[in-house]
């Protein structure tokens, strides 16, 4: 199949069966790949109602149709299962080389089911599929198991593992890859721990097939071209994520305290240029990226010395700034501390401002915390809490299962400052005063993450307190950047090199053998955001438009210094965004698709669903 | 499009891979990085770096061949895919690992120098 490594790994835990299948062609040309696939196939092999952490949720590891290609940026993967962070639809992309690995070895999604009796890991070489002991791995570190395992396998190896917090089925547990880069949220770390499953190590050396050998060229070497040629790639490529800090702190978009402040008094010290100068060592990137964003760094210091990839912008945000942590020695230190065990840095980060808030206000007391004081810009609190939550000690197990189920145990008004949609934890970007970024976080599909439409941008150039037309751009923007996430390429060559739109189809199609515009492209992205909203409305009886609301410290706590100083958002905003966006949508004034805009989706077999289920 | 000489620089290798997408796509006319013929290889954690390894022409696998498969042409050593029998003792003389086999070919591959992956490395790891 053209484009396609053209089979289906389905494995069996619990038995040890090992099940080869085509992939179906029609799978294809109605979900391309990615997360279209996980939409897919979750809301079709799950059952309503089941326990993400229990046997019957399945965990996929899925490549795309520009993933391993000669394409710019076509190292994407993605791991999608039932949430354990947020119960519902749940999943997360990571860059590396995974993705092209299992591709070469002629997969386009492995589907893990069950539960295997004892620690496992799943080897891959090319035909050659079996499941092997991890005994000798459970229990290690992500970074050094993976170390581990590419000594024993060979370096040709690559190599998915989560650390002891996947174990523990801590759910904000990330999949690590590659040195450094997760599939860090929705918890699919804890998934893969449910199941036993500490590794997949994957060798492949097969041809990837494209249907159109000579428009396929001809198209990549445009688009190739264009980014060598882009002065926006040094920027990326010296800074990585760390150079929008100056940006964001400018526009008082800087997650700090908690979300008490869009603005780091220093943050010039944990900026981009200053992290490059201080810490980075080499530039290393994702499969066939031209524009190297990720950095590697050596950190040694009188205490400690350590090698960590990044931090990345949304690191630095949520471990550092939100925590009041203005030093990018510490940060590196508290993103090393999350990578090994297998934390989301995010989630991490986020839990931690809100503990440690908590502690100010007299909601926990050093008897929560093993006598430790928490407070904000003091990096051994971080490190402490991130210790707690992966060992699951005193607090850290409430913690460790994010801000929204800890303040509902806390109470005492935490619930007003648990920073969250949907269960999950807000991402790197205030949002007091940027209405398409409150209502990107807002309307999700995983909760609140801010790749689907990092709308903040638009925000700045049209007017920060302007409402209309915002709806329409989120919708746009959760079209556009998804189906990145579906072709299995990074967005970041279009979004921040420029690397223009119409230049994707002729590279899709040379590949595929497809003949679609980008108008028809962005159709399966919108199939694939109706259908992850229909998932969400099959699991929880009351799902609708209160679910969409942002949290009320975003409402009544003004925002305390800064650019945006006394900026919140007004309920009315709120409720008129949602209008819009539902609207926009075709969904109903409660967030609920409508029969028709299923239908005009090709989503015919979800209104029976739902209609048989009385949902809809 | 030839190139005299091909060096490379470790420090500034980001580990895309394009290099060996390109020589597997000029050569081979296939997707597939394990048809390129020089070697990428991450040195991670520590020292948390990539290392490259290029054939410099050195001719040590056209030494052992014990067929002649391997023949000097304008100073770079070529593989004459009849004479290749696949003992691989080339693959155990070459110093630097680049004498390269795939699962699909019973021949041998290696770098004739025609200087594509100079033109794809996106950072100059890669030069003349």
């Amino acid at each position: 199949m053209n484009g396609y490594g053209g089979s289906v790994l389905r494995i069996n835990l619990s038995t040890g069966e090992i099940k080869k299948e085509p992939l179906d062609p029609q799978l294809a040309k109605d979900y391309f790949g990615g997360r279209g696939f996980a939409a897919n196939i979750l809301y079709k092999e799950l059952s309503a109602g089941i326990d993400p952490l229990g046997d019957e949720n399945k965990l996929l590891l899925i490549s795309g149709p520009l993933t391993g290609m000669f394409a710019p940026g076509g190292g994407k993967a993605t791991f999608a299962s039932k949430s354990p962070a947020t119960g519902s639809y749940g999943d997360s992309n990571v860059g590396g080389m995974i993705g092209a690995e299992i591709k070469y070895a002629g997969y386009d999604l492995i589907i893990f089911e069950g539960r295997a009796p004892k620690a496992t890991y799943l080897f891959i070489d090319d035909d050659q599929v079996e499941l092997r002991s991890a005994e000798p791995y459970w229990g290690k570190g992500a970074i050094t198991c993976e170390k581990a395992l590419k000594d024993e396998l060979g370096e040709d190896f690559q190599i998915a593992t989560i650390g002891p917090a996947g174990e523990r089925l801590i759910r904000i547990a990330c999949i690590h890859h590659d040195w450094g880069r997760q599939a860090g949220r929705t918890g699919v770390g804890a998934v893969m721990g449910s199941k036993n499953l500490k590794a997949i190590a994957v060798h492949g050396t097969k041809t990837v097939p494209v249907a159109d050998l000579k428009s396929y060229r001809k198209s990549y070497n445009k688009m190739f071209k264009f980014l060598k040629e882009s002065p926006a790639r040094k920027f990326w490529v010296d800074f990585g994520t760390p150079g929008v800090v100056e940006w964001v702190n400018e526009i008082g978009g800087f997650p700090t305290r908690n979300f008490s402040s869009g603005f780091l008094k220093g943050w010039e010290n944990i900026s981009g240029p200053k992290m490059r100068e201080a810490i980075v060592i080499t530039d290393k990137c994702c499969f066939a990226c031209p524009t190297a964003c990720g950095k590697y760094s050596h950190i040694k210091t009188e205490s400690r010395e350590f090698y960590v990839e990044g931090p990345e912008y949304e690191t630095i945000a949520m471990l550092g700034a939100d925590n009041g942590l203005d030093d990018i020695r510490d940060i590196a230190y508290a993103n090393y501390l999350c990578d090994e065990m297998g934390l989301d840095t995010i989630s991490a980060g986020n839990i931690a401002a809100f503990a440690i808030e908590c502690f100010e206000k007299g909601i926990i007391t050093e008897k929560d915390t093993g006598g430790v004081k928490l407070r904000f810009g003091d990096p051994e609190s971080v490190f402490h809490l991130i210790h707690l939550m992966a060992k699951k000690e005193n607090i850290g197990e409430l913690l460790s299962h994010g801000v929204k189920y800890a303040s509902e145990k806390l109470g005492q008004g935490s619930e007003k400052f648990a920073c969250h949609v949907k269960g999950l934890e807000i991402s790197g970007y205030e949002f007091h005063r940027a209405p398409a970024m409150a209502l990107a976080y807002m309307t999700c599909d995983i909760g609140a993450h801010h790749n689907r439409a990092w709308a903040i941008t638009y925000d700045i150039e049209v007017g920060r307190d302007k409402i209309e037309g915002k709806a329409q751009r989120v919708i746009e923007l959760q079209h556009i950047r998804p189906l990145f996430d579906i072709i299995g390429s990074c967005r970041l060559q279009w979004v921040e090199v420029g690397l223009p739109l119409e230049t994707y189809p002729p590279l899709f199609n040379a590949i595929t053998g497809f003949d679609l515009s980008w108008e028809d492209m962005l159709k399966v992205a919108e199939r694939v955001w109706n259908l992850t909203r229909c998932f969400w409305l099959r699991e929880h009886p009351d799902f609708g438009r209160s679910w969409d609301k942002p949290p009320d410290r975003f409402l009544e706590a003004p925002i305390t210094n800064g650019p945006t100083k006394g900026a919140k958002m007004s309920p009315a905003d709120v409720e008129r965004l949602l209008d819009d966006y539902y609207r926009l949508r075709g969904w109903n004034s409660n967030g609920i698709p409508t029969e028709g805009k299923l239908k005009e989706l090709g989503l015919e077999w979800v209104v029976e669903d739902l209609k048989k289920r009385g949902r809809i | 499009m030839t190139i005299k000489s091909l060096r490379a620089n470790d420090f500034l290798c980001t580990g895309c891979h394009l290099c060996q997408l390109a020589c597997a796509m000029c050569h081979f006319r296939e997707t597939n990085p394990k048809k390129g013929a020089l070697r990428i290889k991450g040195e991670f954690p520590s020292p948390g770096r990539f290392h490259i390894d290029v054939c410099d022409q050195c001719g040590d696998c056209a030494d052992v061949c014990p067929t002649d498969a391997i023949y000097k042409d304008n100073g770079i050593y070529k593989v004459d895919e009849e004479k290749c029998d696949y003992c691989l003792l080339c693959v155990d003389a070459c110093p630097y690992g680049v004498i390269f086999t795939h699962p699909s070919m019973n021949v041998i591959f290696k770098c004739d120098y025609c200087g594509v992956c100079v033109h794809y490395c996106p950072t100059g790891a890669l030069f003349e």
